[in-house]
């Protein structure tokens, strides 16, 4: 490694060498003057005896040189120059570039944020979600948790969570309603965690339910909210007004155990009963959101598996009763395994591609511009291989020119999507859930970035070099520029049709993905969304609890329809798409053995007061609505959905009088069926539903749904206003989120609205691109031709003709590209379905909107260039030559 | 391209050359040509200027190394001297050179032994 030093001293030796050489001329000099020469000749003499001092102290100097490091160096100077000469070639290819790198790395970015980034906690790689074997989903009830943790022998130890969102009150007398992660006491001593203030809880501080009134600070929140005062610890708050002690404060960089959801505290989970939620002995009472653990050493997850499942065959023999099937697989934890985890992996995937697809267009793009130029300079190249430069030598330049640039789009590329995921990170698209984007880019992303930039540089700097290697000085120079032969099809239009086809697989899939979007916010929800404001009052965070809560349902019910122009009010537990709708698996009315495994159905169910039907503007097929009457000593009924009624009594009119089980035997009558609708998903298949009478089976959680006239002026905040006054007039310190009918849509709507803007973006892409690729080609095409096209003018071509001689290879270009494009992207749709509700390809008006989109990509791009095609003026151009 | 006639000799002869006359003494460049034309009679006609080039090498190989001075004549100079390693790099060229010398006397001189 002796050149290091040999960097930094050659300035010195070569300083140094020229003086000893100027010294041996010295010297000489005088010598010849002493044999009696003129000062003069003996000067001339001594030169010609020395040789030529440059040239030796060249030669001097190439000893000490790197050589390859020295020339690449001349080339970047050369490559700097030249391209310094064509800003706006060097402009274009560097944006053109930047756009595609800084997509790809804005894809990749987003893609190492959910999948390739591990949690914060110690070990991640050997940390597994219990998934179940039969759905995506880890949700457990308490007891079997414990004994799942018991009596395992492949964990470690296994930790559960849950989430939930209560009122907080820390003594300012501003209540407010924040997420929190109630965890098990060996949450945090499993995970490897530390404290940054303070202490957590462990397992030995839970004595069963309720004992351990502890909080744990997120770092966020402590920061946001407790402005890093570290006194905070020892404070007691209330929880859903009861006390909790703040023992500390987490890691700075751990929110909880799934991506993206922030929670403001960790509460222990024993304390759940304590927030007015589910008990913690009901066995088939499945609330605890996600367990896992860590894999004891040398332990492979098939025996893990193996284990938990001859667990759950246990479990199922000892509680008929109560447990379904209870197989296991183990699974990433981040995004709740297979549930999130798996369409964000296709989805990732598929945009990784399509971004990778864009960077191929441009590279494609790029290379036929490099190949023009290439064309152009066949002079300048003919006159350096005349001159005796090697064809390396001359390949090398070009593609020095090529790296510069693509380096230097992709530094322009990165910054660009920093600023852009810096946004993406501090954004919140939610205000009721606590999501964090948190994509910012890692040494991955530059990583990944720089490769790109260097490949893409790569691949279209060898564009030319077929041409370059075939270039024929002497014919070169003879001919003149233009007058080189025509291939039958060449690289670069292959290259640019399939850049073409790339773009109208964007177009395609993005309308596809328009369209569904579009179609899907005017899909029969089963329940309206214009004119409706919901308003979410939990009565258990107020303090009401069993007889209280239905009178105070009935006030609130009234409350809301004195409000003026208030058409309809009723209420629910949950609505659809809400938070907290629950199911319950029901039993034909014959059925005798009440286990799981022997269910009809597993139905949403609705607990719902009268009139809730007409607010919600959920049509009854048949039957009656519910009345007051319904209540706690009348006889059980229900309304159920047309699936429901499909499924149980074959069809929507045998339901009526019938009856079905619930698990704990109650019968339950069909007074009449409401029609189908979405409840969860829009995405869904029909769901089977049920709606019993609130006052049959009371529920403290409750949506108010107030449907105002549909009479113009009544603008949903002001209604939204009116419902928050008169609630504060029944009860002051009552949480409640006043929100529209449409609003918790948007928390569904936020993927697919997320995918489609994705898609959107990359089609706009994609369609610049190839506008910038045919205009160039139709562009360079017509210069190239200018003299033909001034002949044929001369000669009397029409205008036709003169376009079809001019542009005709461009737009049959066009076709064919638009044409693979279209039946490929159609294919590709085919992954969006699962995404995008309503989205299908098979839609005459996302065709027509494919066709038309490139035909006017192909008016655009062609336009210049036929005006310049259509103004030659032959004698202009015969005079020129 | 003509290359001057002086420069005809055989990659390395230079080199040689140079490190042989400073196995015998130190010098700076002025006086190894000096030297070298004397020693030759002159039949070497070595373009001055050459001799840096070579000597650069010589010095990056560490075979030589070099230190500015006072000469005799009280002249500014920087003067050469050979390196072990410069020493045992000339006894290998030196053995090579009359191998290959005693091989080309043979091809020109078919039947005469170099020996005799």
């Amino acid at each position: 490694m002796n050149w290091i030093p040999g960097i930094f001293r050659r300035r010195r030796l070569f300083d140094e060498l020229s003086e000893e050489m100027r010294l041996h001329l010295e010297e000489r000099v005088e010598q010849l003057t002493r044999e009696g020469l003129s000062p003069e000749e003996a000067n001339r003499q001594a030169r010609i005896a020395f040789g030529n001092p440059a040239v030796i102290e060249e030669r001097s100097r190439e000893v000490w040189q790197w050589p390859t490091l020295e020339s690449i160096r001349a080339d970047v100077r050369f490559a700097v120059r030249a391209l310094r000469r064509s800003p706006g070639f060097s402009v274009a290819a560097v944006l053109t570039l930047a756009l595609a790198i800084g997509a790809n790395a804005v894809v990749f970015s987003v893609l190492n944020a959910f999948l390739l980034r591990p949690l914060n906690v110690a070990r991640p790689n050997s940390l597994y979600e219990l998934q179940h074997g039969n759905e995506a989903s880890a949700y457990q009830s308490y007891p079997d948790y414990l004994d799942l943790r018991d009596r395992n022998r492949s964990f470690d130890s296994l930790v559960a969570y849950t989430a939930d969102e209560v009122g907080l009150d820390t003594g300012s007398g501003d209540a407010s309603e924040v997420w929190i992660e109630e965890a098990s006491g060996n949450y945090f001593d499993a995970l490897g965690l530390q404290p940054y203030v303070g202490r957590f809880f462990h397992t030995a501080d839970e004595h069963g339910a309720d004992s351990a009134p502890d909080i744990v600070l997120s770092y966020e929140y402590w920061h946001a909210h407790f402005h890093d005062d570290r006194s905070v610890v020892g404070r007691v708050v209330t929880l859903n007004r009861h006390p909790f002690t703040i023992l500390g404060v987490a890691p700075r960089d751990f929110n909880g155990t799934l991506l993206f959801f922030n929670p403001a505290m960790f509460v222990p989970l024993v304390e759940h009963p304590a927030l007015g939620e589910n008990d913690l002995t009901t066995r088939g009472d499945r609330w605890v959101f996600d367990v896992m653990g860590y894999l004891k050493p040398g332990g492979t997850r098939a025996e893990a598996i193996a284990d938990l499942n001859g667990i759950g065959k246990q479990l199922e023999k000892t509680y008929p009763k109560d447990e379904s099937t209870m197989t296991f697989t183990l699974v990433r934890p981040g995004l709740y395994g297979d549930y999130l985890g798996r369409p964000v992996k296709a989805f990732m995937a598929g945009l990784m591609l399509l971004t990778m697809l864009i960077l191929l267009a441009a590279c494609a793009n790029l290379g036929s511009l490099f190949a023009a130029r290439a064309a152009d300079r066949s002079r300048e190249v003919a006159l350096r291989l005349a001159l005796g430069s090697t064809r390396k030598r001359i390949l090398r330049a070009l593609f020095t020119e090529a790296v510069l640039i693509s380096l230097a789009g992709g530094a322009v590329g990165l910054a660009g999507s920093v600023a852009l995921l810096r946004a993406l990170t501090a954004w919140r698209p939610f205000t009721s859930y606590p999501l964090h984007l948190a994509v910012n880019p890692d040494v991955n992303v530059y990583v990944v970035a720089l490769l790109l930039a260097l490949v893409s540089g790569l691949l279209f700097g060898a564009v030319p070099v077929r041409q370059v290697l075939r270039t024929n000085p002497y014919e070169v120079i003879k001919a003149g520029p233009g007058g080189s032969t025509r291939q039958r099809v060449s690289a670069r239009e292959i290259l640019l049709a399939a850049q073409i086809a790339i773009c109208a697989v964007l177009v395609t899939s993005s309308l596809v993905a328009v369209r569904g979007l579009a179609l899907s916010l005017h899909a029969p929800f089963g329940f309206d969304i214009e004119h409706t404001m919901l308003a979410e009052i939990d009565l258990g965070m107020a303090g009401y609890s069993g007889d209280r809560v239905a009178p105070m349902q009935k006030r609130l019910i009234h409350a809301m329809e004195g409000i003026p122009g208030v058409e309809a009010v009723g209420l629910a537990d949950a609505v659809p798409f809400g938070m907290g709708l629950g199911d319950a698996i029901v039993f034909r009315d014959n059925a005798s053995d009440l286990r799981p495994t022997n269910a009809a159905a597993d139905a949403y169910l609705l607990h719902v007061s009268p009139g809730y039907f007409r607010a919600a503007g959920t049509s009854l097929l048949t039957g009656r609505d519910f009345s007051w009457q319904d209540d706690k000593n009348a006889p059980r009924v229900a309304v159920v959905n047309g699936e429901f009624a499909r499924l149980l009594f074959g069809s929507v009119n045998a339901a009526i009088g019938r009856y079905y089980k619930l698990r704990d035997g109650t019968r339950i009558q069909v007074v009449g069926v409401a029609e189908d609708g979405k409840y969860y998903n829009l995405t869904e298949t029909p769901q089977p539903a049920q709606f019993v009478p609130i006052l049959q089976s009371p529920s403290a959680s409750t949506t108010l749904v107030v449907r105002a006239r549909a009479v113009g002026n009544h603008a949903p905040e002001l209604l939204g206003t009116a419902m928050r006054n008169r609630l504060r007039q029944l009860d002051a310190g009552m949480p409640v989120n006043i929100e529209t009918r449409a609003k918790p849509l948007e928390v569904t709507l936020f993927g697919p609205r997320m995918a489609t803007v994705a898609l959107g973006v990359l089609g706009l892409m994609g369609a610049m691109l190839s506008i910038t690729g045919i205009f160039g080609m139709a562009a360079y095409s017509v210069s190239r031709r200018l003299k033909e096209l001034g002949i044929r003018i001369a000669l009397g071509a029409q205008r036709r003709e003169l376009l079809q001689a001019a542009l005709g290879r461009a737009v049959k270009l066009l076709a064919i590209g638009s044409a693979a494009g279209l039946v490929l992207g159609l294919l590709a749709t085919r992954v969006l379905v699962h995404i995008v509700y309503q989205a299908t390809p098979r839609d005459p008006l996302v065709l027509a909107g494919v066709v038309f989109a490139m035909a006017v990509l192909g008016l655009v791009a062609t336009w210049i260039p036929a005006q310049r095609a259509l103004s030659v003026d032959p004698l202009v151009l015969l005079r020129e030559e | 391209m003509t290359q001057p006639s002086a420069r005809d000799l055989f990659p390395g002869a230079l080199e040689m050359m140079i490190l042989e006359s400073l196995r015998r003494q130190p010098a700076h460049g002025y006086a190894l040509v000096q030297h070298i034309q004397q020693r030759s009679n002159n039949l070497l006609q070595v373009e001055e200027g050459s001799l840096y080039p070579a000597l650069q090498r010589l010095l990056k190989a560490r075979l030589v190394k070099a230190e500015w001075g006072v000469s005799a004549t009280n002249r500014r100079v920087r003067t050469y001297q050979i390196t072990a390693a410069g020493l045992r790099h000339l006894e290998q060229q030196i053995s090579s050179f009359e191998r290959m010398f005693e091989g080309i006397t043979l091809v020109l001189n078919p039947g005469k032994s170099p020996a005799s």
